[in-house]
C-alpha cells in the first residue's frame, strides 16, 4: 500500500522594520544586542500602556501580499490570541484571526515534475514574542524581540514532499529578500517555520488528522522534520495505527519529532477583536502605488535572464534564487565582453565552490564584479588557460588584487610556443612509458591524463589545443 | 475663608492673585485628609511628598506668571487606575499592592502641564469591578453623607473624597457607570467622556472598549474646567478621537437658557423599581430644564432591556483577556516560593485577586472559549450594536436625553454584597451610555433621607458641551450641589 503526504507550511517572517508593531522601540539583533535595553510600557505589557500601529509594518505586509498575488483586504482586523507564557508580556499576542490582511495568492515552485503552483490561504501581521534563556535553574526572558512585527504566511495543504516544502520555502525566502522585507538570515531565527503533516493512501480524498511540527528553523530542519514525520505517520498506518493530532517539537540533533501537546491540551486560544485598535482600513490608493512600487520578482527576472542571457531556465533560475547572487551575476555579465553563459559557468562552478569551501556567502564577497569579468575575459583571449584562472580567481577570492598583475606574478600567462609545450610533452611521454603503452595498446581515453600532466608541468600555462596535438602527434610517432 | 469651600474658579483668582499659595492650600487638603479620611476612607495611597513639590513648582509658575492655567497649583486626586510615575497605581488590588508604574498616564500628564497637584489615589472596586468599593482589596469608602452607606462605585474614592472636601476635583473613570453611579450616591457633579475623548493611555483597564476617564467636581463648570485639561486627541492610544477639543468654560459663561434644545424622556427608564422620591426628584429637574426653556418629549430605547447583560458578556471577556498580564513574572505580587511556572501563575492569582475579580475572569473566559464565543460574545455585540441605534435613534429628534442615574439612593455596605446580580442591577440606568460610547452627565438634583440623587444627561457623541450647559444651567437655578455632608 502506497501512502502520499499532505502538507501545509506556515511561515513566520520578521519585517525589517527600525521601529516595533506597536510601539516606538528599535528592532535590533536580538542575538547580539544586550538583553531588555529596547522595550518600554508597551512591549513589556505594563499595565495601562496601549498599542499604536506601525504604518510601516503594514506597507511591507501589503508588499508581500501583492507579491504573492493575493486580495489585499480593504479593512482588517487585529483580534487577541490569549494563552499564558512568560515571552508573553500581556498573556495575549495581537495577531489577526477571521478578518486578515491579505488571502487567496499563490507562489510558484520548481519541482522534479515542472514548475507547480502553490496556493497561498492568508498573510497576516502580529507581533513577536520575547526569548527565554535557561541557565543555573533560572530562566531569563529578554524582552527586545517581544513586539517585533512579524508576518505569518499560511499556504493551503498543497505540499507533497519534503523537497517541495523545501522548494517552497526557500522560494519565499527569496522573494522577502527581493521585496526587502527580511534579511533572511535564517540563524538569526528571522525566518521560523511550522510544518502541518497528515498521510493518506495514495489516491485517496480522505483526510487523516494531522500534526503539527514547530521550531523549524532552518530548510534542512524543515525537510527532516517532515521526513521524519511522514515516515512515522506511514508506520503507523501500514501496521493499522491511527495518527493522534497533537503539536510536535523537533530535535534537531537527534533527526526526530517528539510529542509537545495533545489534543486534549491544545490550546483554546480564545480569539477576539483587539479592542484596543481600530479596524485597519486600507486606502485603495496607497495600496495601487505600492504595487507600482513593487521591484522585479524572481520569477520576472528569471524570465529575462533567460530572454536578455540567454541562459537555460534552471541556469537562470539558480542565480535569480538569491537576490545578491542575481545582482552579482549582472554587473559581472555587464562588465565582460564573454558570453552571458560562460559568466554563469564561472559563478555557478568556480565561484560557488570557492564560497562553499570557505563557509562564506555571496554577502561576503568583496571580489569587484569588474575585476572577476576581467578575469573570465582573460581566458576567453586565451590570455591564461582556465586551470590557471581557477588559481587566480581562489587567489582573488581570498586575498583580493588585480587579476593581470596575478597572472603576472604567479606566471600564469598561456603560452601557444609550440617548441615551449613539445618540450613538456617529450618529457612527460618519457617519464611515463607504462602509460604511454596502455595509450598505443588501444587505451584512448589516457590522452585528456596526458593533457593533465602537461598542464602540471607548465603550471597551466600549455594552451590545451596546442598540448593534445603535439601528444597525439609525439605519442603516434612512438608507435612507429 | 476656609479654601475647600472655594470653587475651582475661586482657587484661581486666589491663587493667580497671590493671595493664597499652591503650598498653602494643598498642606490645608493634605491636613483635611489626615484629620477626616480615616473616617470616609476615600484615599488608598496620600502622596504628600510629591504633592508638596508640586505645589512648591506651582508657585514658582503663578510668581513667574509663565504658561499659567485654571488649574496650577490646584489639588486634585485620582482613581488608582490612572497610572502615575512613581506613585502606587494599586487599581485597589493586592496583585498590584506595591505597585509603582515608571510612566505616566496621558490624564496625569496633562494634568501634570497644567500645573496641578496629586493630592493621592482614590480607592475603587478592584480593578473598576463593581458598583459600591465593597471589591476593594483593602477596604470600603464610606458613603460622606452617611457613613453606613456605600459611595456607589466603583469610582467611590474618588466621589467621596469630591463630596467631603478631600479633594476640589478628581478623576474618576467610568466603564459601566463608574464615574456616575458614585457622583449620584455622592451628590457630586460627575462627567463619563465619550469614548476616545480623554486618551487612555496608562489608564488600567478593566473593558478596553468602554472605559473613559472623567471628571468628578462640585459643579458641571468645574468638570468643564477639568474635562478642558484633560480632554484631546493622543497618539499613543489608537481609540482615541481627532476632533478638537472645545473651550467647555467659556460656552458655559456665556450660556443664557436652554431655548431651541429638544430633551427626550426615554420611558423605558421611568419603570418599576425605580424609587418614588429618585423618580419625583428626577422628573422635578426635567421640568426645570423645561422652564429653562428646553422642549420636553418622550422617546424610547426599545432595546434598554438587555443591556444589563450585553455590557456584563462583554465585560467579562474583555477583563478576562486584560487581567491576563497579572501573571507574577514582571510587576506587582509574585509568589514564587514553590513549584513551577504553573504554580507562580496559580498562586500568584489565587492571592492577589479578589472574589469577584476571579467570578468575572471565569466567566469571560468561559464566554470566549471555543464553541460559546458565537452564542454569547458575538451576540452580545450585535445586540450592543441594536442598543447604540436605538441611541443613534433617539439623538435624530432630541439633542440629550434625562434619565435617573441610579433606581436608588445609595444602599447599606453589605446589603448587596452576597448577591451579585443584585449589585449588577443597580447599574441598570448607566450601563446602555457604555455601550454606545456616548457622553452623560451626573447632576445632584435632590435628598431622600439625607442621601442625595443624581439625575443623568446624556448627549451624542462629543455633546459634551451641550450636557455641561444643561447641567451648568440647572445649577444656577438649584443648590443641590451646593450642599455638603456633615463631614465637611
Amino acid at each position: 500500500m502506497n501512502y502520499e503526504p499532505i502538507i501545509g507550511l506556515e511561515v513566520h517572517a520578521e519585517l525589517l522594520t527600525r521601529s516595533k508593531m506597536f510601539c516606538g522601540c528599535e528592532v535590533v539583533d536580538s542575538i547580539t544586542a544586550k538583553p531588555n535595553r529596547y522595550i518600554c510600557p508597551v512591549c513589556t505589557g505594563q499595565p495601562g500602556a496601549l498599542p499604536v500601529l506601525n504604518r510601516k509594518a503594514i506597507e511591507l505586509a501589503v508588499r508581500v501580499g501583492l507579491a504573492l498575488g493575493c486580495e489585499i483586504h480593504a479593512e482588517s482586523i487585529f483580534a487577541r490570541k490569549n494563552y499564558f507564557y512568560p515571552d508573553l508580556p500581556k498573556g495575549y499576542q495581537i495577531s489577526q484571526y477571521d478578518q486578515p490582511l491579505a488571502t487567496d495568492g499563490k507562489l510558484l515552485i520548481e519541482t522534479e515534475a515542472g514548475i507547480k503552483e502553490i496556493r497561498i490561504r492568508r498573510v497576516h501581521l502580529e507581533e513577536d514574542t520575547g526569548k527565554l534563556s535557561h541557565a543555573d535553574a533560572h530562566s531569563f526572558i529578554d524582552y527586545n524581540r517581544s513586539g517585533v512585527p512579524l508576518l505569518e504566511i499560511v499556504t493551503e495543504p498543497g505540499l507533497r514532499s519534503p523537497d517541495e516544502a523545501k522548494a517552497y520555502a526557500s522560494a519565499l525566502r527569496a522573494i522577502l529578500r527581493y521585496l526587502d522585507v527580511n534579511s533572511g538570515d535564517m540563524e538569526k531565527g528571522v525566518i521560523r517555520f511550522e510544518a502541518n503533516v497528515s498521510v493518506r493512501k495514495t489516491g485517496s480524498d480522505q483526510l487523516n488528522p494531522r500534526t503539527e511540527i514547530k521550531n523549524l528553523n532552518s530548510f534542512r530542519a524543515l525537510a527532516q522534520g517532515i521526513e521524519y514525520e511522514i515516515a512515522r505517520q506511514t508506520e503507523i498506518y501500514s501496521r493499522g495505527g491511527i495518527v493522534e493530532q497533537e503539536t510536535l517539537g523537533f530535535n534537531e540533533a537527534a533527526g526526530k519529532t517528539y510529542s509537545q501537546r495533545g489534543k486534549e491540551d491544545a490550546h483554546d486560544y480564545r480569539y477576539f477583536p483587539e479592542p484596543d485598535l481600530p479596524p485597519l482600513v486600507l486606502d485603495a490608493d496607497w495600496i495601487h502605488s505600492i504595487r507600482t512600487q513593487l521591484p522585479e520578482l524572481p520569477d520576472a527576472k528569471t524570465k529575462r535572464f533567460i530572454s536578455d542571457f540567454n541562459l537555460t531556465p534552471s541556469d537562470a533560475r539558480f542565480l535569480t534564487s538569491d537576490l545578491s547572487l542575481a545582482h552579482y551575476f549582472e554587473r559581472v555579465a555587464a562588465s565582460s565582453k564573454s558570453p552571458a553563459k560562460t559568466v554563469h559557468s564561472w559563478i555557478a562552478g568556480e565561484f560557488m565552490r570557492n564560497l562553499n569551501d570557505s563557509g562564506a556567502s555571496i554577502g561576503d564577497v568583496t571580489l569587484a564584479p569588474e575585476s572577476f569579468a576581467q578575469l573570465i575575459d582573460m581566458v576567453t583571449d586565451k590570455i591564461i588557460g582556465g586551470n590557471a584562472a581557477k588559481i587566480v580567481l581562489t587567489e582573488l577570492l581570498q586575498n583580493g588584487g588585480d587579476p593581470a598583475q596575478i597572472v603576472k606574478e604567479k606566471g600564469l600567462a598561456q603560452v601557444s610556443d609550440e617548441s615551449f609545450i613539445q618540450e613538456a610533452v617529450t618529457k612527460v611521454l618519457n617519464d611515463n612509458p607504462s602509460e604511454v603503452e596502455k595509450y598505443l595498446a588501444g587505451k584512448e581515453t589516457l590522452l585528456q591524463w596526458f593533457v593533465g600532466q602537461v598542464a602540471r608541468a607548465t603550471k597551466g600555462k600549455a594552451d590545451p589545443n596546442v598540448t593534445r596535438d603535439a601528444l597525439v602527434k609525439g605519442l603516434e610517432e612512438r608507435r612507429k | 475663608m476656609k479654601l475647600h469651600e472655594l470653587s475651582l474658579q475661586e482657587t484661581h483668582e486666589q491663587l493667580s492673585s497671590r493671595k493664597i499659595s499652591s503650598a498653602e492650600l494643598t498642606r490645608a487638603y493634605l491636613e483635611r485628609v489626615q484629620r477626616i479620611d480615616p473616617q470616609v476612607k476615600s484615599y488608598v495611597t496620600v502622596s504628600e511628598d510629591l504633592a508638596l513639590e508640586q505645589a512648591r513648582q506651582a508657585d514658582e509658575r503663578i510668581k513667574s506668571g509663565d504658561g499659567l492655567t485654571t488649574l496650577t497649583g490646584i489639588p486634585y486626586s485620582a482613581k488608582d487606575s490612572l497610572s502615575t510615575r512613581g506613585v502606587n497605581t494599586t487599581c485597589s488590588s493586592k496583585i498590584l499592592e506595591n505597585y509603582k508604574p515608571f510612566y505616566d498616564s496621558t490624564a496625569i500628564t496633562n494634568l501634570n502641564l497644567a500645573g496641578s497637584v496629586l493630592l493621592g489615589k482614590n480607592n475603587m472596586d478592584e480593578f473598576g469591578m463593581g458598583s459600591s468599593t465593597e471589591n476593594s482589596g483593602f477596604f470600603t469608602t464610606r458613603n460622606p453623607w452617611n457613613f453606613d452607606r456605600v459611595p456607589g462605585g466603583s469610582s467611590g474614592g474618588s466621589a467621596a473624597a469630591v463630596a467631603a472636601g478631600l479633594a476640589p476635583f478628581a478623576l474618576g473613570e467610568d466603564t459601566g457607570g463608574s464615574v456616575r453611579m458614585p457622583a449620584s450616591f455622592c451628590g457630586v457633579t460627575g462627567l463619563k467622556t465619550t469614548y476616545g475623548r480623554v486618551s487612555r493611555y496608562g489608564l488600567i483597564p478593566l473593558v478596553s472598549s468602554f472605559d473613559t476617564i472623567g471628571p468628578m467636581a462640585r459643579s458641571a463648570y468645574d468638570v468643564s474646567l477639568v474635562l478642558e485639561a484633560i480632554a484631546g486627541h493622543d497618539p499613543k492610544d489608537g481609540t482615541s478621537r481627532v476632533e478638537s477639543v472645545q473651550n467647555y468654560s467659556e460656552s458655559l459663561k456665556k450660556a443664557e437658557n436652554l431655548r431651541g434644545l429638544r430633551i427626550g424622556i426615554p420611558k423605558e427608564y421611568f419603570v418599576e423599581g425605580l424609587d418614588k422620591e429618585v423618580d419625583a426628584s428626577v422628573r422635578a429637574a426635567i421640568k426645570q430644564i423645561e422652564s429653562l426653556g428646553a422642549e420636553v418629549m418622550e422617546v424610547s430605547l426599545p432595546h434598554t432591556q438587555y443591556a444589563i447583560p450585553v455590557y456584563y458578556l462583554i465585560l467579562f471577556a474583555e477583563a478576562s483577556s486584560n487581567l491576563a498580564k497579572y501573571d507574577g513574572v514582571r510587576f506587582g505580587l509574585s509568589e514564587r516560593t514553590t513549584g513551577d511556572l504553573m504554580d507562580v501563575y496559580l498562586k500568584t492569582r489565587e492571592t492577589g485577586f479578589g472574589a469577584e475579580t476571579k467570578r468575572r475572569i471565569m466567566l469571560g473566559t468561559f464566554a470566549l472559549s471555543a464553541g460559546y464565543y458565537d452564542a454569547y460574545y458575538l451576540k452580545a455585540q450585535k445586540v450592543r450594536a441594536l442598543i447604540r441605534q436605538d441611541f443613534q435613534k433617539a439623538f435624530e429628534t432630541c439633542d440629550a436625553l434625562i434619565t435617573p442615574v441610579a433606581p436608588t439612593t445609595a444602599f447599606r455596605i453589605g446589603e448587596k454584597i452576597s448577591n451579585p446580580l443584585d449589585m449588577y442591577l443597580s447599574d441598570v440606568f448607566v450601563v446602555a451610555i457604555n455601550l454606545a460610547g456616548i457622553p452623560a452627565l451626573s447632576v445632584p438634583c435632590g435628598f431622600s433621607n439625607g442621601l442625595p440623587i443624581g439625575m443623568q444627561v446624556m448627549g451624542p457623541h462629543l455633546s459634551e458641551e451641550t450636557l455641561l450647559r444643561i447641567g451648568h444651567l440647572y445649577q444656577s437655578q438649584t443648590d443641590w450641589h451646593t450642599k455638603h455632608p456633615p463631614c465637611w
